[in-house]
């Protein structure tokens, strides 16, 4: 599986992704002010913030649920600003939401083949008729989501009905259906809301592993300063929908426009 | 009870589990090709009835059960389904072409409304159906030189390779091997991609569409199939009624529809069919108990429909699984018997629905 999903896109320009000046207005709003970074393969990037600084809303505009107002998203060299949303998993970003968005009427196993969506090629008639060709097509989609369930230890779980499922494995589930779409950037919302304290730290190592054994590229947006200490390479912190500080983990956390969005602080005059 | 174990992925798309699902199939199958030579014709007539209604029950299941568009407006695609079969056979068409016809036509129709109605849901989509099966019901009375408005239209009889299909056995055989083809799409449907893609947007649009499903392609699409069933059940109903009369095709007909879904059990095929069942017997049912029912009761105007409401609202209050879901538990209770516990058999209150966002 690693190979497959090692190819992640070495741009000519040396960047996976890259945000240039990107804003987005509701109203009155501004939820994210010129906003500009790039992220290179391999790499994971953090988003921090306090809540409502805008860090959901630049995964919004990635997936593409929100059109920004002004700059530019591109992607492998590409620019996807404009990009219908459903075409964004074909071009390997996939996502994870902050309040769990599984098909909780479906099974895991059905949950992860939807994942492998955008990787069906068979028309419609012959999936109607179920040709060999679609059967073919549905081995090859199975063999793939074994693929992640053993990466993802979620044998166990397989035919369970997604309702049924403890919050923490959803998460887990969740990451795993966006693995299925074999992406080279993936989106973590929020990847330890709801989860305790070992649940977190599995979720860390979740996130090196795909890193590592998967080459995929990751931008995640959290709370949990341990974890994204634990995993991330840069880290942005965003308030306000503007840039505050951007670097490795450590200088970001003590940059003192940082402490002071957290904690509050005196204006310095 | 029964362990499946399970050696190939084969095993999970093949269309049976095991040996007893195809052995009972087979044998139900058997005993509907046989029931024309043994039970009377009245009784061939109902069931014939109910293959049409369950193939409508089919096609609306999908919109749905699956794909969590409501419809409304079922019996306009039915009344079109009817019309445009009888049309083209008045004019002298083969039955073996004008049935596709009709069930593409249909189909297209279902495209054409499914289309603009894309960005409503729940109620909003309710009502735009509601609206459309009214004035389609329109059309058929006004349009008299194609449908011969209230003066009805005596629909031809149908041959195939030159056999008459007549009579209550002759319906019933068609309607048997047109469901049959129905369920067999629909079967299939399921177990790739576009059923797949179709219970992703019942569930969750947003993640749905961050999986790259194409949302207003796959809604059109369900609302075309569900629609072009419906238009073959509609194009069997004409030479069910034999005559065609506007009024037919209401909006309590699509009420109908709407209680085989939920009567039957919502995402569950099997559902449709217990559904289709339960929505043409009752009404026997009423005609047989009519006279014994004290204080008249029997011979109240309107005892009918009010009873489908009933039994809707109390199917949706006490067993929201429906007729399939009573099947699943007697199901489990008999493969469990020794060994059965009260808690297996309760229903569970999930807690995701809470804290979704929509």
């Amino acid at each position: 599986m690693s190979q497959a999903m090692n190819t992640g896109g070495e741009a000519s320009s040396g960047n996976l992704f890259q945000a240039e000046d990107i804003s987005v207005r509701f109203g009155g709003i501004r939820a994210v002010d010129s906003v500009s970074f790039d992220v290179q393969p391999g790499e994971v990037f953090s988003i921090i913030g306090p809540n409502g600084a805008g860090k959901t809303t630049i995964f919004n505009l990635i997936s593409r649920i929100y059109n920004s107002t002004s700059g530019r998203l591109m992607f492998g060299g590409r620019d996807i600003t404009r990009i219908a949303p459903h075409r964004i998993a074909g071009l390997g970003i996939a996502r994870t939401f902050q309040n769990i968005e599984l098909f909780a009427n479906a099974t895991l196993l059905q949950n992860l083949l939807i994942g492998r969506h955008c990787h069906s090629r068979v028309g419609i008639l012959s999936q109607m008729a179920f040709l060999p060709s679609s059967r073919r097509e549905e081995l090859h989609h199975r063999e793939k989501v074994e693929d992640v369930i053993a990466f993802l230890d979620l044998q166990r779980y397989r035919d369970t009905l997604i309702a049924n499922l403890p919050y923490g494995v959803r998460k887990v589930v969740e990451l795993g259906r966006a693995l299925c779409t074999e992406p080279k950037l993936l989106l973590l919302d929020e990847p330890s809301s709801g989860l305790n304290v070992e649940e977190t730290e599995g979720m860390g190592f979740w996130i090196e592993d795909i890193k590592k054994d998967l080459g995929i590229t990751v931008i995640m947006v959290e709370h949990d300063m341990a974890l994204v200490s634990q995993v991330s390479d840069r880290v942005m912190a965003l308030n306000y929908g503007k840039v505050l500080a951007m670097g490795a983990p450590k200088e970001v956390q003590t940059h003192p426009e940082v402490v002071r969005a957290y904690i509050g602080g005196e204006d310095e005059e | 009870m029964r362990y499946l174990f399970r050696t190939d992925y084969r095993q999970d798309i093949a269309l049976s589990n095991h040996r007893g699902d195809q052995f009972w199939y087979s044998l139900l199958l058997l005993i509907m090709l046989v029931i024309p030579f043994v039970l009377g014709e009245f009784y061939i007539g109902e069931l014939g009835g109910v293959f049409i209604f369950a193939i409508a029950g089919v096609g609306l299941m999908l919109l749905i059960g699956f794909t969590g568009l409501i419809s409304l407006g079922h019996a306009a695609f039915l009344g079109i389904g009817a019309y445009v079969n009888s049309v083209l056979l008045a004019h002298g068409v083969p039955f073996l072409i004008t049935l596709p016809v009709a069930g593409l036509f249909t189909a297209l129709c279902g495209a054409a409304i499914g289309r603009p109605t894309l960005r409503m849901s729940g109620l909003y989509l309710a009502i735009a159906t509601l609206a459309f099966g009214s004035i389609v019901g329109t059309v058929f009375q006004k349009w008299t030189s194609v449908t011969g408005g209230f003066d009805g239209f005596p629909v031809p009889t149908p041959y195939i390779f030159g056999i008459p299909v007549e009579g209550a056995t002759g319906i019933y055989y068609v309607s048997l091997a047109v469901l049959i083809f129905v369920l067999w799409i629909s079967v299939n449907l399921l177990r790739t991609p576009l059923g797949r893609a179709m219970v992703a947007i019942r569930d969750s649009e947003v993640s749905a569409q961050s999986m790259g499903i194409h949302l207003a392609w796959y809604k059109t699409l369900a609302f075309a199939i569900s629609a072009g069933m419906t238009g073959l059940a509609g194009a069997l109903f004409a030479h069910y009624v034999r005559f065609l009369a506007p009024d037919a095709f209401d909006v309590l007909l699509s009420i109908q529809f709407v209680t085989i879904v939920f009567v039957g059990g919502l995402g569950s095929i099997r559902g449709a069919i217990f559904g289709a069942l339960f929505v043409r017997l009752l009404p026997q049912a009423i005609a047989i108990m009519r006279d014994s029912l004290p204080f008249g009761i029997g011979r109240m105007p309107g005892l009918e429909p009010s009873l489908f409401g009933l039994v809707l609202v109390l199917v949706i209050l006490f067993q929201p699984d429906g007729i399939d879901g009573l099947w699943l538990k007697m199901k489990r209770w008999f493969q469990s018997f020794p060994l059965k516990r009260r808690t297996g058999f309760r229903r569970q209150r999930a807690y995701t629905k809470s804290e979704r966002i929509r």
